[in-house]
């Protein structure tokens, strides 16, 4: 593991702190995979012998994608904010009850994100029963989460200004979310690849998480989410993952893809949507 | 696109300018804020300009107030990009007509969101 350590951090200038080496094994099966290595301990064998660049890199790449940012891709939030979010509002009206899950939710950037956009541009949702579920397998960034304080770097990225100063408050040369905004996000540990305890989910974000699992993990995460989604329930991946699975049908918002379980009634409610790749 | 780039310093100049030119912009230089509005002023095809705080003859503050004064630069985007990091100056900042703000240091990845946030990158 100190070896990975001292690679990510020469390779990359990437600290990874204590408590996060877990994720390294879990990120770093999918290039172990890549390579047609049995193992991350296999991996890290090869790696050891040297003259294995593009293995290098690859792995090191695996690493650094531990970065999140605020509004990500930026337009998966738009189209949240004008046709995903508002669609499914339509369709659960009489409850007036809504359910976001953040799966790997990282430092917090993206339930942080889903919850200011709801804010400035869905503030309807406010006065529902609306939970935003942010998980993720490291408990360091669980606690990250919850706390809602990033550093001068991670709020230089990705984050409008004008957000920034309605949102957040300075503490020295870190910035905390606000109250009103941690108070929308309940923060869980969980493991993708086992059974989730969540159910009934109306959305969930599942963005630059596949790409971390070889196929056989990808089906059982995926399993577990269909599970958690409500039957007409809608799925998001990451902007650079295309999710072939015969079991959902996509549409495509703007430029984000939207998946839902087949033959259900998700599909309609996107009516508008178009099918084409943009 | 043309991004006018004010800095005092020119080793900060060519660090903006170098992010710029990879995201497909061409960069005008401007070493304070005066030399920005004459560099303005000369050059229509201007679509964005990044501009430092603290610097001499007319500080950032001042050519944001500026510019956003004249009617022919009211949806000119304006990217304050400086070693202030309090949030006070960024209210200031945004309520003078700054469009974004990026703190220093700050990497490509930094500068590229910021100008995702205001459409000027794909």
């Amino acid at each position: 593991m100190n070896f990975l350590l001292a690679l990510a951090r020469d390779r990359a200038a990437l600290a990874i702190e204590p408590g996060q080496e877990y994720l390294l094994s879990c990120r770093l099966a999918g290039v172990a995979n890549q390579h047609k290595l049995a193992s991350v301990e296999a991996l890290v064998a090869r790696l050891r012998m040297g003259r294995a660049d593009a293995l290098a890199q690859d792995t090191v790449d695996a690493l650094t994608t531990n970065e999140t940012s605020f509004f990500r891709d930026i337009h998966p939030y738009d189209a949240l904010a004008t046709q995903i979010l508002p669609d499914l509002m339509a369709r659960r009206r009489a409850a007036r009850q809504l359910t976001i899950w953040c799966a790997a939710c990282s430092s917090g950037q993206e339930p942080y994100s889903v919850a200011m956009t709801i804010r400035e541009r869905v503030p309807e949702l406010l006065t529902w029963r609306l939970r935003i579920i942010a998980t993720d397998v490291s408990q360091a960034m669980v606690d990250r989460t919850r706390a809602g304080v990033f550093t001068q770097a991670e709020v230089n990225r990705g984050l409008p200004a004008r957000m920034l100063t309605k949102y957040l408050s300075q503490q020295g040369t870190e910035w905390q979310v606000r109250p009103e905004v941690r108070g929308m996000i309940e923060v869980q540990r969980t493991n993708l690849v086992e059974p989730q305890p969540m159910t009934g989910c109306d959305l969930v974000l599942l963005r630059n998480v596949l790409i971390y699992f070889d196929a056989a993990g990808k089906r059982r995460v995926l399993d577990r989410v269909t599970r958690a989604l409500a039957p007409d329930g809608l799925l998001m991946v990451g902007v650079s993952e295309t999710l072939f699975d015969d079991r959902y049908d996509f549409r495509v918002v703007g430029r984000t893809y939207v998946y839902s379980p087949k033959g259900t009634a998700a599909a309609p409610a996107l009516r508008g949507a178009s099918q084409e790749k943009p | 696109m043309r991004a006018l780039v004010i800095d005092d310093s020119k080793s900060m100049r060519l660090i903006v300018k170098r992010q710029l030119v990879t995201l497909g912009f061409d960069v005008v230089e401007a070493i304070h804020g005066r030399d920005g509005l004459a560099k303005l002023e000369a050059d229509a095809t201007i679509a964005v300009a990044l501009v430092d705080w603290n610097m001499p003859e007319m500080n950032g503050l001042e050519f944001v107030q500026a510019v956003r004064a004249d009617p022919r630069y009211q949806n000119l985007p304006m990217v304050m990009v400086t070693t202030e990091a309090e949030s006070e100056r960024v209210v200031q900042a945004l309520d003078a007509g700054a469009s974004e703000y990026v703190m220093k240091p700050f990497t490509p990845d930094d500068l590229r969101s910021k100008l995702e946030l205001l459409a000027l990158v794909p």
